[in-house]
């Protein structure tokens, strides 16, 4: 069984003659982000859901992956519009859903990994990085707390429609954003957004008491 | 055949400190495998303890503890060189007896 | 006959709170439970098995890992060995973790086949037993027990494989956007209740390889670094990386080199 042997990637091999000094990194940043990328390639498999083609990186992705989350400002105007560009807003321009369901939403933390039923739907994941309802106190820290999001925010027509946006796709206001693009991944629907926007903004919702 | 136990003893001051770790699935006949079956309970049912060839323990234990359960306790009246003899008994009649000297 | 009440002053004790019902004080609590249980750690019946494995001749080629398998500190010899891996070994011409040494001595030294071992490497929640792997693990790692963790960052092979590893760890892709770091790459960060571990900070990257190979009182298993590698992939929502293969080797030299100097204090014990 030869699994153990290490094959040097082309690209890379070429840069090996590169004089390194012993106790340092004896290549350049971008050589281990790419030899980072082949091993990943060559040593990942398919599992469930989670196929291998999700190991490639899309173009938002690749733009935040080479410049360490902070791309240069040309290269990030255009790509943050292309990333508005694919918010589809509701047809019917409400944003308000349900709050009690939205609740329900953003508790699941279910979806898209390999041991998920592909078929499921897949949850908000909210709780996991953010402080939301004043009744759940098991709720994550990636992301700021939400808390009295619509209380301090108000709820105007403006409003609504940044915040189903953002849900949508947080990439659209924050480029390398830790958030995921909920409905550009198609993790969550027009429904469930609203529902979730509702959880953020509707006066009745305990977010806002 | 069970695993080992493993029995550490040790005087601190005047009081012993006795810790063994038990290697047993110790299933509660609650649970079921992934087919659905109930798997059937399976516990350590009776342990004794004896320090220095005198028994200090004799209990009953159900399926309220854990998987690989922990005993540990402090007793006076043991020293060092005293023989720490384990036994446990599940309620298949699967035994097992193992011992350490008191350090 | 008066039955004896002097049972029990630590059970191990498997519990599931409702997650509303979980608060910071509950984990301060569990957190002086657990260290409790440092003392009679139930890795340590892992330990046992893993040593009568190391020392059994086992295998078509039936010898001994004790008597065949180089763990960089001389054949057989398991002390210290642990805390200098990941480490370059020149007979299998790579780079290697812990585990991944032992998977390569019981394939080339002792014959068995790979794909028998890569089929159920971990155990399983409420699997009555850990593999042989696993136990080997647990074995080796625990004969590194109060050694500080001295992984060769000068050399040159391993330094690769810890800067490749630091780059895997911010590569983000699939359907959410993660990378190990959205999780683990600064301070402070929690998922629901459970803090995240910045491992690219000594202390975070300690947390870490402190943990694994070690048991989870949850389910009662003992569980290795690989596995932790795998489980994290699968909620970064990727596909999975093979087992004991270079990517999780990198991942692991990325951990260990942060970690490097710090004391190992043996097989973890886990919620």
């Amino acid at each position: 069984m030869k699994n153990y042997i290490v094959t040097i990637p082309a690209a890379v091999a070429v840069t090996a003659l590169l004089a390194g000094c012993a106790g340092g990194p004896s290549r350049s940043e971008a050589e281990y982000r790419q030899l980072a990328l082949d091993t990943i390639k060559r040593d990942f498999q398919a599992k469930g859901q989670a196929k291998y083609e999700r190991l490639t990186a899309d173009e938002l992705q690749q733009a935040c992956n080479a410049h360490a989350n902070n791309p240069p400002p040309e290269l990030a105007a255009k790509l943050a519009g292309a990333q508005l560009a694919t918010v589809k807003l509701p047809a019917d321009d409400k944003y308000l859903g349900d709050w009690k369901s939205g609740e329900k939403i953003a508790q699941s933390g279910r979806g898209f990994t390999w041991s998920d039923k592909a078929e499921n739907p897949a949850g908000g994941n909210c709780y996991n990085c953010h402080q939301i309802g004043p009744n759940e106190s098991s709720f994550g820290t990636v992301g700021p707390s939400l808390l009295g999001y619509g209380k301090t925010r108000g709820n105007s027509p403006e409003m609504q429609k940044y915040t189903y946006s953002k849900i949508f796709n947080a990439k659209a206001f924050n480029l390398c954003s830790e958030m995921p693009r909920f409905g550009h991944a198609g993790a969550l629907n027009e429904k469930q957004i609203k529902d979730l926007v509702a959880l953020l903004l509707d006066p009745a919702s305990p977010v806002n008491k | 055949m069970a695993d080992p136990m493993k029995i550490r003893a040790q005087m601190k001051g005047d009081v012993a400190e006795i810790r063994i770790l038990m290697s047993h699935a110790m299933e509660t006949g609650q649970r079921k495998d992934a087919a659905g079956n109930t798997v059937p309970a399976h516990f350590i049912q009776s342990i004794t303890i004896d320090v220095g060839g005198k028994r200090v323990v004799d209990g009953q234990t159900g399926t309220a503890i854990s998987r690989n359960p922990v005993f540990g306790f402090k007793m006076k009246g043991a020293k060092a060189g005293d023989k720490v003899v384990v036994n446990w008994v599940d309620n298949k009649g699967d035994k097992r007896t193992d011992e350490a000297t008191v350090a | 006959m008066k039955r004896s009440i002097v049972m029990a002053t630590a059970l191990t004790v498997t519990w599931s709170l409702p997650a509303a019902a979980q608060t910071k004080d509950a984990n301060a609590e569990f957190e002086k439970f657990r260290a409790e249980m440092e003392e009679s750690n139930p890795a340590e019946l892992f330990e046992l098995k893993g040593e009568e494995l190391w020392k059994a001749k086992r295998g078509p080629k039936n010898v001994s890992l004790a008597e065949s398998c180089d763990l960089g500190q001389g054949i057989g010899k398991v002390e210290g060995a642990w805390v200098k891996m990941p480490r370059y070994f020149a007979d299998a011409d790579a780079v290697m973790d812990g585990e991944r040494r032992i998977v390569w001595c019981m394939t080339e030294k002792q014959g068995f086949k790979f794909a028998d071992i890569a089929k159920k490497p971990f155990q399983g929640a409420n699997d009555n037993n850990a593999p042989d792997i696993t136990n080997l693990v647990t074995y080796v790692a625990s004969a590194s027990k109060n050694m500080k963790f001295d992984m060769p960052l000068h050399d040159d092979k391993v330094r690769d494989a810890y800067e490749t590893g630091k780059a895997m760890a911010a590569y983000r892709a699939g359907p959410y956007d993660f990378s190990c770091n959205t999780c683990h790459g600064a301070d402070g960060k929690r998922i629901r209740m459970q803090n995240l571990p910045n491992l690219s900070s000594p202390e975070g990257a300690l947390r870490g390889v402190q943990g694994w190979p070690g048991y989870r009182m949850t389910g009662g298993v003992m569980l290795t670094s690989q596995w932790r590698m795998n489980d994290c992939f699968r909620q970064q929502r990727f596909p999975e990386p093979k087992y004991a293969s270079q990517a999780v080797t990198n991942l692991i030299a990325y951990m260990t080199g942060n970690a490097n100097g710090q004391m190992y204090k043996g097989p973890g014990i886990k919620r």
